[in-house]
């Protein structure tokens, strides 16, 4: 898919400090109505920080975001972390904060395969039944918008493909735009219409053929692609000093 | 029959346990304990100025609980939460027995206070009593599906256009008004144990948020009466013994829960 639609939400110039240090810094971005935008980066390079200033959790310091009008955004979080103290079953979640029909309820929860565990309490959940619980309750929003942080954090092999697999599904069949975070380059590169490669700033961005031949990318992530290559991703600068990086390089160690 | 001091007594139990129970059980969720703990303190510091300043004492508590919550609430990311409660919790517990100290003739009446006077509650305060916890279980039953998504994940809330920053107002608020009931019931040391024991105790038997919540309730008038009884009885302070009412069904309902887990099924 092009990006050609609507565009949902637009960032201009955004900066966003944390308790007084720089963690994002100058970021142009839009995504549009329909595609898949993956956000990769190092640990600490403010991917999770520029989750949360799209949904509005955290103001900018700088710069501005626009929403479309009525734009419906869903979250799905890293994991959710759920204090023991606190009963709370698949069914109950899947009502919050709305109230929804138990037949809507029962059709999501047999399309995220936890069929019949409505009683369940989320604590007994696998992290993969989680997961899905978590992404269930998030299109039960009908979104224009869906937003994953690390979604498959914890997952296996299989387990993050087929995540995938259902992420890019909902995407053809829904027409929702997906925003995610991802470690896992190799299948989140085959999955997205637009790469963004960050660290404090945007490195590089794309479509997933462009980037990958792009001399900033093959900087970035030494040219092999793939998970592995994230070890080997070395800034030869660091933005400590909040000063603007453009033309500086990056090692390449591959 | 509301002349008759026990039966009185009995009503203010009750109506704190039912203003605790909605509270009480995000308090736990949310690991507010401490937080409840250091409102309560602060509380004290309402006292003294309603006793030098001749103010009536529930909205002198109250206005006292909201200016430490705020205090707590603007100066959230700069020091660590834990620290800061620790500095205004004791800071206005001391501050509040100092000033207290200053005006005359209530030195002795300090303890009522500290740990609460529940057979001297009058008519006016029972009312107090059933007004704040019926406000208290009115403005969490207007917020409670916000609330329990922000307690879940403040993102997926904001996502879902909710703002948990003004709905930890709406507990901030809710834990002002159990105070001031429940100073003169159990008083200023002990409010924070009816929060907390009652929720924790209630916790296996519940299997969603809502039925905590009944479950607390419930655990929390049996223990004000079961307390209320033992205090004629062996002629022991009312609201520690309160307490210890409700610290022996956590230890009834904790053990039982263990036992059954612990057989083979």
């Amino acid at each position: 898919m092009t990006p050609q639609g609507e565009p949902l939400v637009t960032l201009a110039g955004v900066s966003v400090a944390l308790g007084g240090q720089s963690i994002l810094t100058g970021i142009d971005l839009a995504i549009r109505r329909g595609e898949i935008v993956t956000v990769v980066g190092p640990n600490g390079s403010g991917k999770t920080t520029l989750m949360r200033t799209i949904i509005g959790a955290v103001a900018p310091t700088a710069g501005r975001i626009a929403r479309a009008p009525g734009l419906r955004l869903s979250y799905v979080p890293q994991r959710l972390a759920i204090d023991p103290t606190m009963p709370m079953t698949v069914a109950r979640f899947m009502n919050l904060p709305r109230r929804r029909d138990a037949a809507v309820v029962a059709a999501a929860l047999d399309r995220a395969g936890l069929a019949g565990l409505q009683a369940r309490p989320l604590s007994a959940l696998s992290g993969g039944q989680m997961q899905r619980a978590l992404l269930a309750r998030a299109l039960l929003n009908d979104p224009d918008l869906l937003i994953l942080d690390e979604g498959t954090a914890g997952l296996d092999q299989p387990g993050v493909a087929s995540f995938y697999e259902r992420i890019e599904q909902v995407n053809r069949d829904t027409g929702c735009a997906v925003l995610m975070v991802s470690h896992d380059l190799q299948v989140v590169m085959r999955a997205s219409d637009h790469v963004i490669c960050l660290n404090g700033h945007i490195c590089c961005e794309g479509t997933p053929e462009s980037v990958s031949l792009s001399p900033a990318y093959l900087g970035l992530f030494g040219g092999a692609g793939g998970a592995l290559a994230l070890y080997r991703h070395r800034h030869t600068h660091s933005h400590d000093d909040g000063q603007p990086c453009a033309g500086h390089g990056h090692e390449d160690t591959a | 029959m509301l002349d008759d001091f026990m039966l009185r007594a009995a009503l203010a139990a009750i109506g704190l346990a039912m203003a605790c129970a909605p509270l009480g059980c995000f308090v736990v969720w949310r690991r507010m304990a401490y937080y409840g703990d250091a409102t309560a303190h602060a509380a004290l510091l309402g006292v003294a100025l309603s006793l030098a300043l001749a103010l009536p004492l529930f909205p002198a508590v109250i206005v006292v609980a909201l200016v430490m919550a705020a205090i707590v609430a603007g100066l959230a990311g700069r020091q660590s939460v834990d620290t800061m409660l620790g500095v205004l919790s004791h800071g206005a517990l001391a501050a509040g027995m100092v000033a207290v100290s200053f005006v005359q003739g209530v030195r002795t009446d300090l303890s009522a206070y500290l740990f609460g006077d529940i057979l001297s509650v009058t008519g006016t305060d029972l009312a107090l009593i059933w007004g704040g916890a019926g406000t208290v279980a009115a403005l969490i039953a207007w917020r409670w599906p916000a609330l329990l998504l922000s307690t879940l994940s403040p993102e997926m809330a904001v996502a879902d256009r909710i703002r948990p920053r003004a709905e930890q107002w709406v507990l901030n608020i809710a834990l002002a008004l159990v105070v001031a009931a429940g100073i003169r019931i159990v008083g200023a040391l002990l409010v924070s144990a009816m929060l907390i024991i009652p929720a924790a105790a209630a916790r296996p038997l519940a299997r969603s948020p809502e039925a905590m919540v009944a479950a607390t309730a419930l655990i929390g008038s049996a223990a004000g009466l079961l307390g209320l009884g033992a205090a004629f009885r062996l002629d022991t302070p009312t609201g520690p013994t309160i307490v210890c009412a409700a610290v022996a069904i956590f230890a009834a309902v904790t053990t039982l829960g263990l036992a059954i887990r612990r057989r083979p099924a």
